[in-house]
């Protein structure tokens, strides 16, 4: 067993892990937090995506003792409160979600995108959430409520 | 089933030199993008994990006094190809490292990772057998300089020995000054796909004349490999198309291509004929010539 400690959407969580278990597993098995999925279990889909010190990474590809010391933030550390994040507003207001399996990881794509620039053209939208995968919508629903969301951020930045 | 028995994460090179000589069995682990998956697929049974990432600078890139560019095993793809140094100097590698993947692959695989797994489809391999790459490779009582070129052994085969480390992936200044180039991914999908073929060019050129030439390839051979016939038949010679021409002939020539189900060895010849002409014209326009 190792212990490890991860800051997890802001709070620190301190376990003793086998070493095989995966970031995945730690985040939904450990601490409980549902929104992160499995989908392929080989890094191909991107369900499993979380934000690691900054940087989309797949949960299902890290070891959680890997991950000891690092700063994750999944799909519940991105509302404040009641308030949804801009990107989860602009992705229902546009009818962006079908079943929403592949949903918290495109979310946390746009995140990392949006975060680094906020400006990104539809051709950088699409090479920003190439590593996931969606089997419902077609992808341009999904689209444009990325758009949505940059002019919900950009307006609420003016208004500040 | 496999089992994961301990991961060992030493702070520095020393201490992971000697961990491993200590113990050769251990399974090194970078981004653990290859190494994970592999476990998963069985190929290991118990394992003890060598974990390089808490070791500091083995991700820098730096520019060294004599114009030698120094890329740590340890840089991320989504390092690499934001490098300011890497976009200046060796801006075809900044193409194969944004080819790979997708960002969330990108920000875990790392290039010194891409280059040990040995794969026939590494998108940083053509580029970085084009430029003359050396790798550093160290171990507690040695270090040695391997031109990338002879370092791959067959298909998921390099030729580390036992205890050694890859820490760097030099290339010295001769090999990227005065140099243009392009890398074309061939595959099925734009994103999140291996290559089905790819084909790295690096030449200098002057007045309309080839200087130097390189052309490698990705899945042409159990190995990634140099197509050095084409090339000695291209210096000296004025690009004309049917220049360019034979010199796709000769590269088709130099692979040993195969058939799988990403592609026929028939399909695969002919791109490497007609991707090596495309790159190569490519790699004349960004030079500012004209074919
Ligand atoms: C979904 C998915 C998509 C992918 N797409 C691509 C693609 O488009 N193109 C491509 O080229 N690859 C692709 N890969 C393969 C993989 O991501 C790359 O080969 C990657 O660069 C491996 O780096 P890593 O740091 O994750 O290596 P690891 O998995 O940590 O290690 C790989 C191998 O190298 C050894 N090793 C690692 N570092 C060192 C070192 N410094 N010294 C000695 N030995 C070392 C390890 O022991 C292991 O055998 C993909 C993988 C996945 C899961
Ligand atoms: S579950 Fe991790 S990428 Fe598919
Ligand atoms: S909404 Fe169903 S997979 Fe994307």
């Amino acid at each position: 067993m190792i212990e490890v400690t991860l800051k997890i959407n802001g709070k620190m969580y301190t376990r003793k892990i086998n070493p095989m278990l995966r970031l995945i597993d730690f985040i939904r098995d450990e601490i409980k937090l549902k929104g992160t999925k499995e989908g392929c279990g080989e890094g191909e889909c991107g369900a499993c995506t979380v934000i690691m010190n900054g940087k989309t990474v797949n949960s299902c590809l890290v070891l959680a003792a890997s991950a000891n010391g690092a700063e994750i933030t999944t799909i519940e550390g991105l509302s404040n409160g009641d308030h949804l994040h801009p990107i989860q507003e602009a992705f229902i207001e546009v009818g962006a979600v079908q079943c929403g399996y592949c949903i918290p990881g495109m979310i946390l794509s746009t995140k990392a995108l949006l975060d680094e620039n906020l400006d990104a053209t539809e051709a950088q939208i699409k090479e920003g959430i190439s590593g996931n995968l969606c089997r419902c919508t077609g992808y341009t629903k999904i689209v444009e409520g990325v758009k949505i969301a940059q002019k919900k951020i950009i307006n609420s930045q003016e208004g500040d | 089933m496999y089992n994961i028995t301990n991961i060992l994460e030493p702070i520095t090179l020393n201490e992971a030199l000697r961990m491993y000589s200590d113990n050769p069995k251990l399974k090194i682990i970078a981004g653990g993008s290859d190494v994970l998956i592999q476990l998963n697929h069985g190929k290991f049974d118990d394992v003890e994990l060598l974990s390089l990432r808490k070791i500091k600078n083995l991700n820098n890139i730096s520019l060294l006094e004599d114009g030698t560019i120094s890329i740590g095993a340890m840089s991320s793809f989504s390092n690499t190809f934001r490098n300011e140094i890497i976009n200046k100097y060796l801006p075809v590698l900044t193409e194969a490292a944004v080819s790979m993947g997708g960002p969330q692959i990108r920000n875990m695989a790392t290039i010194g990772g891409n280059i040990c797994n040995g794969a026939v489809s590494a998108d940083s391999a053509p580029t970085l057998f084009s430029y003359n790459a050396f790798l550093k490779l160290v171990s507690i009582d040695n270090i040695r300089m391997v031109p990338i070129n002879d370092f791959y052994d067959g298909p998921g085969r390099v030729k580390l020995q036992p205890g050694e480390i890859l820490t760097e992936i030099l290339i010295t200044k001769e090999n990227y000054h005065k140099m243009t180039g392009n890398y074309i991914k061939f595959s099925n999908r734009e994103a999140m796909d291996i290559a089905m073929l790819s084909v790295a060019v690096i030449c200098n050129v002057e007045n309309g004349v080839f200087n130097d030439l390189r052309i490698s390839l990705g899945v042409s051979a159990p190995t990634p490999i140099r197509c050095y016939d084409a090339e000695n038949y291209a210096k000296g010679k004025s690009f004309s198309k049917e220049t360019i021409e034979t010199i796709g002939q000769y590269a088709k020539k130099s692979a040993k291509a195969r058939n799988s189900w990403r592609g026929s060895k028939a399909y695969r010849e002919h791109l490497i004929n007609i991707l090596s002409q495309r790159a190569i014209k490519e790699a004349i326009k960004r030079a500012g010539g004209k074919c």
